[in-house]
Protein backbone atom coordinates (compact mmCIF):
# COMPACT_ATOMS: atom_id res chain seq x y z
CA UNK A 1 0.00 0.00 0.00
CA UNK A 2 2.78 2.56 0.55
CA UNK A 3 4.14 2.89 -2.47
CA UNK A 4 0.67 3.77 -3.90
CA UNK A 5 -0.01 5.92 -0.94
CA UNK A 6 2.87 8.49 -1.53
CA UNK A 7 1.21 8.88 -4.95
CA UNK A 8 -2.23 9.59 -4.20
CA UNK A 9 -4.90 10.42 -7.55
CA UNK A 10 -7.09 12.94 -7.40
CA UNK A 11 -10.54 11.35 -6.55
CA UNK A 12 -12.81 13.25 -9.40
CA UNK A 13 -10.62 13.31 -12.54
CA UNK A 14 -8.40 10.30 -11.51
CA UNK A 15 -4.81 12.35 -12.56
CA UNK A 16 -1.53 11.02 -10.40
CA UNK A 17 -0.70 13.88 -7.74
CA UNK A 18 3.14 14.05 -7.69
CA UNK A 19 4.07 15.31 -4.32
CA UNK A 20 7.85 14.77 -4.83
CA UNK A 21 8.47 18.33 -5.78
CA UNK A 22 7.36 19.68 -2.60
CA UNK A 23 4.18 19.73 -0.34
CA UNK A 24 1.92 22.63 -0.66
CA UNK A 25 2.40 23.42 2.79
CA UNK A 26 0.57 26.46 3.34
CA UNK A 27 -1.56 28.95 1.33
CA UNK A 28 -1.83 32.72 1.44
CA UNK A 29 -5.43 34.02 0.20
CA UNK A 30 -5.99 37.23 -0.13
CA UNK A 31 -9.94 38.20 -0.79
CA UNK A 32 -9.78 41.69 -2.68
CA UNK A 33 -13.41 41.36 -3.37
CA UNK A 34 -16.70 41.64 -1.70
CA UNK A 35 -19.21 39.87 -3.88
CA UNK A 36 -20.39 36.99 -2.74
CA UNK A 37 -18.92 34.54 -5.28
CA UNK A 38 -15.60 36.19 -4.99
CA UNK A 39 -15.31 35.79 -0.70
CA UNK A 40 -16.60 32.26 -0.96
CA UNK A 41 -14.36 30.46 -3.08
CA UNK A 42 -11.30 32.48 -0.93
CA UNK A 43 -13.74 31.07 2.05
CA UNK A 44 -13.68 27.74 0.24
CA UNK A 45 -10.37 27.66 -0.65
CA UNK A 46 -9.24 28.54 3.12
CA UNK A 47 -11.38 25.79 4.67
CA UNK A 48 -10.38 23.61 2.11
CA UNK A 49 -6.80 23.82 2.59
CA UNK A 50 -7.24 23.43 6.33
CA UNK A 51 -9.29 20.23 5.84
CA UNK A 52 -6.01 18.52 3.91
CA UNK A 53 -3.99 19.80 6.79
CA UNK A 54 -2.37 22.72 4.86
CA UNK A 55 -1.92 26.00 7.07
CA UNK A 56 -4.12 28.44 5.72
CA UNK A 57 -3.87 32.52 6.17
CA UNK A 58 -6.17 35.22 5.00
CA UNK A 59 -5.64 38.40 4.04
CA UNK A 60 -9.05 40.82 3.59
CA UNK A 61 -8.56 44.10 1.21
CA UNK A 62 -10.49 46.86 -0.29
CA UNK A 63 -14.36 45.45 -0.46
CA UNK A 64 -12.82 42.35 0.32
CA UNK A 65 -12.69 43.74 4.07
CA UNK A 66 -17.24 43.44 4.04
CA UNK A 67 -16.67 39.85 4.37
CA UNK A 68 -14.95 40.25 7.74
CA UNK A 69 -17.18 43.53 8.52
CA UNK A 70 -19.96 42.83 11.53
CA UNK A 71 -22.02 45.20 9.45
CA UNK A 72 -21.77 43.41 6.29
CA UNK A 73 -20.62 40.07 6.27
CA UNK A 74 -23.64 37.95 6.40
CA UNK A 75 -25.27 40.31 3.47
CA UNK A 76 -23.15 40.03 0.96
CA UNK A 77 -24.48 40.57 -2.47
CA UNK A 78 -23.84 38.90 -6.03
CA UNK A 79 -23.90 41.63 -9.10
CA UNK A 80 -26.78 41.30 -11.23
CA UNK A 81 -25.61 44.36 -13.40
CA UNK A 82 -22.39 44.57 -15.14
CA UNK A 83 -21.68 40.32 -14.73
CA UNK A 84 -21.79 39.05 -17.92
CA UNK A 85 -22.14 35.18 -16.16
CA UNK A 86 -25.64 35.92 -14.08
CA UNK A 87 -28.41 35.23 -16.52
CA UNK A 88 -27.20 36.21 -19.94
CA UNK A 89 -30.69 36.27 -20.87
CA UNK A 90 -31.75 38.94 -18.51
CA UNK A 91 -31.71 42.43 -20.11
CA UNK A 92 -29.72 44.72 -18.10
CA UNK A 93 -32.91 46.94 -17.44
CA UNK A 94 -34.44 44.32 -15.32
CA UNK A 95 -31.37 43.09 -13.71
CA UNK A 96 -31.04 46.47 -12.61
CA UNK A 97 -34.57 47.23 -11.30
CA UNK A 98 -34.16 47.78 -7.60
CA UNK A 99 -34.27 44.93 -5.07
CA UNK A 100 -33.44 42.88 -7.99
CA UNK A 101 -29.89 42.26 -6.83
CA UNK A 102 -31.07 41.85 -3.23
CA UNK A 103 -33.53 38.98 -4.67
CA UNK A 104 -30.69 37.30 -6.87
CA UNK A 105 -28.42 37.08 -3.75
CA UNK A 106 -31.14 35.42 -1.38
CA UNK A 107 -31.56 33.06 -4.09
CA UNK A 108 -28.24 32.58 -4.30
CA UNK A 109 -27.74 32.24 -0.76
CA UNK A 110 -30.93 29.49 -0.10
CA UNK A 111 -28.56 27.21 -2.75
CA UNK A 112 -25.74 27.11 -0.66
CA UNK A 113 -27.62 26.04 2.11
CA UNK A 114 -28.60 23.29 0.43
CA UNK A 115 -25.22 22.36 -0.41
CA UNK A 116 -24.75 22.42 2.90
CA UNK A 117 -22.23 25.57 2.66
CA UNK A 118 -22.59 27.81 5.45
CA UNK A 119 -23.21 31.35 6.07
CA UNK A 120 -20.04 33.67 5.71
CA UNK A 121 -20.14 34.73 9.68
CA UNK A 122 -20.39 30.86 10.09
CA UNK A 123 -17.62 29.77 7.63
CA UNK A 124 -15.19 31.94 9.22
CA UNK A 125 -15.31 30.64 12.67
CA UNK A 126 -14.59 27.08 10.86
CA UNK A 127 -11.72 28.40 9.73
CA UNK A 128 -10.63 29.63 13.07
CA UNK A 129 -11.34 26.44 14.81
CA UNK A 130 -9.05 24.71 11.90
CA UNK A 131 -6.45 26.81 12.65
CA UNK A 132 -6.72 29.54 9.98
CA UNK A 133 -6.33 33.36 10.77
CA UNK A 134 -7.66 36.18 9.40
CA UNK A 135 -5.84 39.56 9.07
CA UNK A 136 -7.54 42.93 7.43
CA UNK A 137 -5.48 45.18 5.66
CA UNK A 138 -4.57 48.19 7.31
CA UNK A 139 -4.52 50.62 4.62
CA UNK A 140 -7.81 49.82 3.14
CA UNK A 141 -8.97 49.80 6.90
CA UNK A 142 -7.72 52.97 6.91
CA UNK A 143 -9.53 54.10 3.69
CA UNK A 144 -12.74 53.06 5.26
CA UNK A 145 -12.55 54.18 8.52
CA UNK A 146 -12.39 51.15 9.97
CA UNK A 147 -11.10 49.52 13.73
CA UNK A 148 -10.80 46.36 15.19
CA UNK A 149 -14.40 46.70 16.45
CA UNK A 150 -15.88 46.87 12.58
CA UNK A 151 -14.66 43.26 12.03
CA UNK A 152 -15.37 39.86 13.24
CA UNK A 153 -13.84 38.84 16.64
CA UNK A 154 -12.20 35.95 14.31
CA UNK A 155 -10.06 38.41 12.43
CA UNK A 156 -6.60 37.98 14.21
CA UNK A 157 -5.01 41.96 13.15
CA UNK A 158 -5.13 45.30 10.93
CA UNK A 159 -1.86 44.30 9.35
CA UNK A 160 0.32 46.20 6.89
CA UNK A 161 1.48 44.58 3.51
CA UNK A 162 4.73 43.79 4.59
CA UNK A 163 3.44 41.91 7.90
CA UNK A 164 1.20 39.79 5.06
CA UNK A 165 4.26 38.79 3.42
CA UNK A 166 5.56 37.85 6.81
CA UNK A 167 2.60 35.61 6.93
CA UNK A 168 3.40 33.86 4.02
CA UNK A 169 7.30 32.88 4.46
CA UNK A 170 8.46 29.17 4.82
CA UNK A 171 8.82 26.69 2.01
CA UNK A 172 6.03 25.13 0.16
CA UNK A 173 3.52 28.69 0.46
CA UNK A 174 1.71 29.47 -2.40
CA UNK A 175 -0.37 33.13 -2.57
CA UNK A 176 -3.55 32.93 -3.89
CA UNK A 177 -5.25 36.00 -5.14
CA UNK A 178 -8.72 37.04 -5.40
CA UNK B 1 -5.31 -5.24 -1.13
CA UNK B 2 -3.46 -5.19 2.49
CA UNK B 3 -3.92 -7.63 5.56
CA UNK B 4 -4.78 -6.38 8.85
CA UNK B 5 -5.19 -8.02 12.12
CA UNK B 6 -4.67 -11.69 9.52
CA UNK B 7 -8.24 -11.35 7.80
CA UNK B 8 -8.10 -10.20 3.62
CA UNK B 9 -8.95 -6.56 4.00
CA UNK B 10 -8.99 -4.66 0.58
CA UNK B 11 -8.57 -0.93 0.14
CA UNK B 12 -8.23 1.71 -2.57
CA UNK B 13 -5.20 2.97 -3.40
CA UNK B 14 -5.39 5.95 -0.69
CA UNK B 15 -6.38 3.69 2.07
CA UNK B 16 -10.01 3.86 2.80
CA UNK B 17 -11.70 0.91 3.75
CA UNK B 18 -13.75 -0.92 0.22
CA UNK B 19 -16.32 -2.33 2.38
CA UNK B 20 -17.28 -0.93 5.40
CA UNK B 21 -18.67 -3.83 6.99
CA UNK B 22 -15.96 -5.13 7.33
CA UNK B 23 -14.94 -2.66 9.94
CA UNK B 24 -13.92 -3.46 13.45
CA UNK B 25 -12.68 -1.35 16.26
CA UNK B 26 -9.52 -3.30 16.34
CA UNK B 27 -9.00 -2.04 12.55
CA UNK B 28 -9.73 1.35 13.45
CA UNK B 29 -7.15 1.25 15.98
CA UNK B 30 -4.63 -0.70 13.93
CA UNK B 31 -5.27 2.17 10.74
CA UNK B 32 -4.82 4.86 13.65
CA UNK B 33 -1.81 3.87 14.61
CA UNK B 34 -0.48 4.26 11.19
CA UNK B 35 -1.74 8.52 11.37
CA UNK B 36 -0.13 8.61 14.55
CA UNK B 37 -3.50 8.35 16.87
CA UNK B 38 -4.31 6.55 19.57
CA UNK B 39 -7.82 6.27 20.01
CA UNK B 40 -9.77 7.15 22.83
CA UNK B 41 -13.78 6.69 23.74
CA UNK B 42 -14.33 10.33 21.76
CA UNK B 43 -12.61 9.13 18.50
CA UNK B 44 -14.62 6.28 18.58
CA UNK B 45 -18.13 8.12 19.40
CA UNK B 46 -16.81 10.34 16.08
CA UNK B 47 -16.15 6.90 14.36
CA UNK B 48 -19.24 5.32 14.95
CA UNK B 49 -21.58 8.01 14.31
CA UNK B 50 -19.71 8.78 10.96
CA UNK B 51 -20.80 4.59 10.21
CA UNK B 52 -24.27 5.43 11.34
CA UNK B 53 -24.62 8.82 9.44
CA UNK B 54 -22.73 6.93 5.93
CA UNK B 55 -25.19 4.03 6.19
CA UNK B 56 -28.42 6.65 6.38
CA UNK B 57 -26.89 7.87 2.98
CA UNK B 58 -25.74 11.57 4.38
CA UNK B 59 -23.31 13.07 2.48
CA UNK B 60 -20.87 13.67 5.06
CA UNK B 61 -19.15 17.42 5.55
CA UNK B 62 -17.18 18.92 8.15
CA UNK B 63 -20.11 21.46 9.06
CA UNK B 64 -22.36 18.42 9.51
CA UNK B 65 -19.75 16.47 12.18
CA UNK B 66 -19.79 19.97 14.03
CA UNK B 67 -23.31 19.65 14.41
CA UNK B 68 -23.25 16.41 15.42
CA UNK B 69 -23.24 17.34 19.07
CA UNK B 70 -20.78 14.95 19.82
CA UNK B 71 -17.64 16.99 18.73
CA UNK B 72 -17.34 20.69 17.70
CA UNK B 73 -14.92 21.66 14.49
CA UNK B 74 -11.83 22.40 17.17
CA UNK B 75 -12.19 19.39 18.42
CA UNK B 76 -12.39 17.24 15.83
CA UNK B 77 -8.89 18.69 13.95
CA UNK B 78 -7.77 18.07 17.42
CA UNK B 79 -8.93 14.35 17.60
CA UNK B 80 -7.76 14.17 14.07
CA UNK B 81 -4.67 16.52 12.88
CA UNK B 82 -3.46 16.93 9.44
CA UNK B 83 -7.17 15.75 7.79
CA UNK B 84 -10.31 15.90 10.24
CA UNK B 85 -12.58 14.84 8.12
CA UNK B 86 -10.69 12.40 5.68
CA UNK B 87 -8.67 10.62 8.38
CA UNK B 88 -11.99 10.38 10.61
CA UNK B 89 -13.35 9.02 7.48
CA UNK B 90 -10.72 6.58 7.02
CA UNK B 91 -10.85 5.52 10.56
CA UNK B 92 -14.69 5.21 10.26
CA UNK B 93 -14.09 2.95 7.45
CA UNK B 94 -16.54 4.59 4.91
CA UNK B 95 -15.61 6.01 1.82
CA UNK B 96 -13.39 9.23 1.09
CA UNK B 97 -15.49 12.23 1.42
CA UNK B 98 -16.43 13.89 -1.66
CA UNK B 99 -17.42 17.31 0.27
CA UNK B 100 -15.77 20.59 -0.35
CA UNK B 101 -16.82 21.77 3.29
Amino acid sequence: MTDVMEKPVTQVANVPVNKENGKLRKVLIICSKGKLEDVYAALVMANGALMEGIEAKMFFTFFGLDAIRRKTADHLHTATVGNPSFMPEMPTVLAGLPGFEAFASYMMRKEMDKLDIPHVTEFIQMIEAGGGELYACKLAADMFHLTKDDFLPEVKDIITVGDMYALAEGEGTHIIFI
Amino acid sequence: METLVNTAIEFTAEGYLKNMDQWTPELARELAAKEGITLTDKHFEVLNWLREKQKEGVQLSMRKVGASGIVDIKQLYALFPGGPLKISSKLAGIPKPASCV
